[in-house]
């Protein structure tokens, strides 16, 4: 769906800019080709270790790691394990909650969504190519105090 | 000339490391290897769903959109309305995270506050709207609920605490980066 949306306003912009000026639009597209250009070997090697990366974890392996009662070790665990891995978030919420009935924690849980969104391990080489290496691992480090943060505020209301 | 492959062999070494692992993986362990082929493509195919059209948009707003407009609205006196059109930005766009900082780039390159840019980035990985609704629809409302205020305080405070510790010099280079990748 939202590939449609956004195909479709690629489209829209690329119409009204032609319109407007083809010498520009040719430029715009020159430009986002090399811009694309610029991160592509970075890409291809970060799809290589999400590939990896995912066939050593699986499902039924996360769960058994960050059950109810695996406390604050389970929220490390799980927290690590969102910081690594690279989950689309269509797939991530129904993965969480299949996690959640195959019995971990609501503290685990948000630990694991949360840093599952706000640090990506995998894709610091790309991070790194845009802000550089400190702010790169400011920003991953403060997400993850955050989504420990989280985690404690769902496991408190939520359990 | 030499110094350009130099160059391309430096950019393209971490592709060549990941191709030597999985290819050793596929010699040693089959199966696992064509899974990791498998998720490979998959994770390919996923990016050719946002990423084109990210990269279109990206230069159109590079020729269309003048650097002062930029600055007017995300620039460094933009206040309450870089702020907002940040999330808005980050919230409204769909795929990975990895999508994100191209658009950070183009607009650090257009003269946007840093903290703003660092809003978007923050948005764009945590509070996405689309995925809101698969959020409700898989954990529940009060859990996403908690999450999304606890987001908004979070993007805020960390895009904030980053521009005040990083300094001058460490702005400097980021733009710089951000001009380099946008040639």
């Amino acid at each position: 769906m939202m590939t449609i949306v956004f195909y479709g306003l690629a489209a829209i912009g690329l119409v009204f800019s032609l319109v407007k000026s083809r010498e520009k639009t040719k430029m715009a597209l020159i430009k986002a080709l090399k811009a694309f250009e610029n991160i592509l070997p970075q890409f291809l090697g970060i799809v290589l270790l999400i590939g990896v990366i995912l066939s050593l974890l699986s499902p039924q392996q996360i769960s058994q790691l960050i059950g109810e009662n695996s406390g604050w070790v389970g929220v490390v665990i799980a927290t690590v394990i969102g910081s690594i891995t690279l989950i689309p978030g269509f797939l991530a919420f129904p993965l969480a909650a299949a996690l959640l009935q195959n019995g971990a924690g609501y503290m685990q849980i948000g630990a694991f969504v949360s840093s599952l969104m706000m640090v990506g391990i995998v894709t610091m080489p790309v991070e790194v190519l845009y802000f550089g290496k400190k702010a790169t691992l400011l920003r991953n480090g403060m997400g993850l105090v955050f989504s420990i943060l989280v985690a404690m505020v769902i496991g408190g209301i939520l359990s | 000339m030499k110094k350009k492959s130099v160059e391309l062999v430096k950019r393209y070494r971490f592709f060549g490391i990941m191709i030597a692992v999985t290819l050793v993986i596929l010699a040693v362990r089959p199966a696992m290897g064509v899974q990791v082929y498998s998720l490979a493509i998959s994770s390919v195919l996923e990016m050719l769903g946002v990423l084109p059209p990210i990269f279109i948009l990206i230069g159109l707003l590079d020729v269309w959109v003048k650097k002062e407009t930029m600055v007017k609205y995300m620039g460094k006196d933009s206040g309450i309305i870089g702020v907002l059109l940040g999330f808005f930005l980050g919230a409204a766009a769909a795929g990975p995270l990895y999508g994100a900082f191209p658009v950070a780039g183009v607009f650090l390159n257009k003269g946007s506050r840093l903290a703003n840019v660092f809003i978007i980035v923050g948005a764009w990985a945590s509070m996405k709207i689309p995925l809101l609704l698969f959020e409700v629809a898989a954990m529940g409302w009060q859990f996403t609920l908690i999450r999304l205020v606890m987001d908004v305080i979070g993007v805020l405070v960390i895009a904030y605490s980053m521009e005040r510790i990083l300094t001058d010099a460490d702005e400097r280079q980021i733009y710089e980066l951000a001009r380099k990748m946008n040639q």
